[in-house]
């Protein structure tokens, strides 16, 4: 057991869901209510594109990318020809798509233009060509 | 704070700040008796049982999702005389109203597999796990289909607010926080009367009911004033409670110097419980959630074909084709009715190919699903009942895992005890999905002994359910924009040639069952309706 806490402590400090940049307010899911003062109103906080993949997008589409598949599936982004365009992931990121939130409501411009860079350039993907904050700007 | 706020806050604030104060104040009120006139006026969408009759004209139905929303379809529609099947794609009937108790087994997608460890009699409700009074038709079902239903502790004065950056990080007390924040916003009003400055507002009369309410609202002592004093600790409690024989004399305790609870934002807690949502009565089953599956189950589980993953929904002029394919076998069938009530989770039907029109395609598209995670812990022993006085409710805070809930049964039970860890969303949301259960589990207990130091000795083991995780939804539950709303929600609910959709994404209730309940009960009066029509 203690160990378990120790190793968790590890983890928290490597990789903090922070409160502390002050929420622009996403759209508050309707079920929670007033109360539920935290729920759904965090800004992710200091993070690099690869820390975001792992703490945001990879609850869906898997820390290798690689997606999954139930009664319905999340697409891989590994190897994943969609990508080609930046311009197109950084849109999905910020308006969402299908089911998929606008998670990019809880980012920053630089968070998203960094997190599209780095999905696009790993996981096998060789995608050339950046998207930059001021694009991603203009995409909102 | 020891005296009166006019006396030591009130000469650091300006009339600026005392104003927006009283105007924040006159807001809520404002809003509270909005609230209670709307209560008044409020008609429910649920009209009591569905009564669908003249029969159904050998019309044959099929439903799409074994969850409340097909469920009730499905019980209605063959009550009336309709050929009905349902589809499920589970191995459980019920969907989201599920229960992890012990030898709960699940599998996530990413292969993860958990084997709920829970001691007989503990539980957490992963999905849905309270029903407000005003859920007509949920509980409509629960009484006509044998759930036996009790109260839910939605809220506990003894529990915990909590803010990491306010009083060095230690929890206060809900009852501490309500009771100063109701006790100083009516001094300051009742000074502000007194001064006249809502002349404007108040006619004489009027602002003598006012301050004569304002006493008993805010606890105030004969002056007036909200201070140390058996009035205010008649609300907040004593520093030694009464008792009896010579040691009966209570004490009374401080309040919270005003200025440090209105900077803590602790205060934000009392609003969340004013909610139509959270209001008692509100009721959980007893025995979980699932109760409300398994009721479902046997008044309409012979309908049902479980293992059954859809995989084209194809309609024409004369009735509706659904492909699907056994999960065990592999077999690839099709089933045909007249008409389809499909009740699949909205990120999962956007993918299904289905031949509807270019509209409802569209609102199929539009609706994101919430990120939410709950984690259930196992403790040794009911410290929070036993050390903490804490019987059931909700502890909040500015943690990633937002809440902890305490059960509302079995209350004084000896041996082990669960309570919900972590109800969040949002960023921890995403990231709690992201880790692993054992990761999930062990955050959860690092963030929790902030408040309850006993976790780390008393831990047992814990389960989680991150809801983008969970192969039959693909997230919680629906959620709309205003903008979304104006744009598709009509589309969503229409018609579209012999196909419905319903469940909480097709309601105004999002995330909550009484909006499955209440959107089928909707859609199959409208197919009934067409039938009838010829």
């Amino acid at each position: 057991m203690n160990k378990l806490i120790l190793t968790t402590i590890a983890l928290a400090m490597a990789a903090p869901v922070s409160a502390q940049t002050p929420a622009p307010a996403p759209a508050r899911p309707a079920g929670a209510a007033a109360g539920d003062a935290a729920f759904g109103a965090r800004m992710l906080g200091p993070a690099t594109g690869e820390q975001i993949f792992h703490r945001v997008c990879a609850a869906c589409h898997m820390h290798d990318a690689k997606g999954a598949e139930g009664a319905g599936r999340y697409p891989a982004l590994a190897g994943n020809r969609n990508l080609a365009v930046p311009a197109y992931p950084a849109m999905v990121v910020v308006k969402g798509l299908n089911g998929m939130p606008a998670i990019g409501q809880m980012l920053t411009d630089e968070q998203v233009a960094d997190v599209v860079t780095y999905v696009r350039s790993n996981f096998g993907n060789k995608f050339k060509g950046k998207i930059t904050a001021a694009e991603v700007k203009a995409l909102r | 704070m020891s005296d009166s706020i006019v006396d030591s806050a009130g000469q650091g604030m300006s009339k600026r700040e005392l104003l927006a104060m009283i105007g924040k104040t006159a807001g809520a009120s404002a809003m509270y008796m909005a609230m209670a006139g709307m209560e008044q006026a409020q008609a429910s969408n649920f009209k009591g049982p569905v009564k669908l009759e003249g029969g159904a004209k050998g019309a044959s139905v099929l439903i799409l999702g074994a969850g409340v929303a097909g469920m009730t379809s499905a019980l209605e529609l063959s009550k009336a005389g309709y050929k009905v099947q349902v589809l499920e794609y589970q191995d459980r009937i019920g969907g989201r109203s599920w229960t992890l108790s012990g030898g709960t087994t699940y599998t996530e997608l990413g292969g993860a597999t958990q084997t709920c460890q829970f001691a007989p009699g503990n539980y957490i409700n992963p999905g849905p796990w309270r029903i407000p009074w005003h859920h007509h038709g949920l509980i409509h079902y629960c009484h006509e289909l044998g759930v036996e239903l009790e109260p839910f502790m939605q809220v506990n004065y003894n529990a915990y607010v909590h803010n990491t950056k306010a009083f060095g990080g230690k929890p206060q007390r809900f009852r501490h926080v309500q009771a100063d924040y109701f006790g100083y916003v009516s001094e300051l009003l009742s000074k502000s009367v007194k001064q006249g400055a809502l002349n404007d507002a108040v006619t004489k009369e009027d602002a003598e009911m006012l301050l004569e309410s304002l006493r008993g609202f805010g606890a105030l002592d004969r002056n007036m004033r909200y201070v140390k004093g058996m009035p205010s600790s008649g609300r907040r409690g004593y520093d030694k409670e009464p008792g009896g024989g010579l040691s009966a004399v209570p004490e009374p305790s401080d309040p919270i110097a005003f200025s440090e609870l209105m900077q803590s934002g602790l205060w934000r807690s009392i609003a969340g419980n004013l909610q139509w949502d959270h209001e008692f009565t509100i009721f959980q089953p007893v025995g979980g959630m699932i109760q409300v599956g398994k009721a479902f189950e046997r008044a309409a589980g012979h309908l049902v074909r479980k293992n059954s993953k859809v995989t084209s929904i194809q309609q024409n002029e004369k009735g509706v084709v659904v492909t699907y394919k056994d999960t065990k076998t592999g077999e690839v069938m099709k089933a045909a009715a007249d008409y389809c009530i499909c009740t699949i989770p909205l990120p999962i039907l956007a993918q299904i190919d289905m031949n509807v029109g270019g509209e409802l395609a569209s609102a199929i598209r539009a609706v994101p699903y919430s990120t939410s995670v709950k984690v259930g812990l196992e403790f040794k022993r009911r410290f929070w009942e036993q050390d903490d006085k804490i019987y059931g409710g909700i502890t909040y805070t500015d943690l990633p895992n937002s809440q902890i809930s305490y059960p509302s049964s079995r209350y004084g039970a000896k041996g082990p005890g669960v309570l919900l860890g972590c109800y969040t969303g949002g960023a921890a949301g995403y990231e709690l999905t992201a880790s692993t259960p054992e990761e999930r589990v062990a955050k959860v207990l690092e963030w929790g002994s902030q408040i309850h130091p006993q976790y780390k000795d008393e831990f047992m083991n814990g389960s989680s359910v991150a809801w983008h995780r969970i192969p039959w939804t693909l997230g919680c539950f629906g959620t709309w924009t205003e903008q979304t709303r104006a744009d598709h929600y009509k589309n969503l609910c229409q018609m579209d040639g012999r196909i419905m959709l319903a469940g909480e994404h097709a309601s105004y209730y999002g995330g909550w069952q009484e909006g499955g309940i209440t959107s089928a009960i909707d859609t199959i009066t409208r197919l009934h309706q067409r039938v009838m029509a010829g």
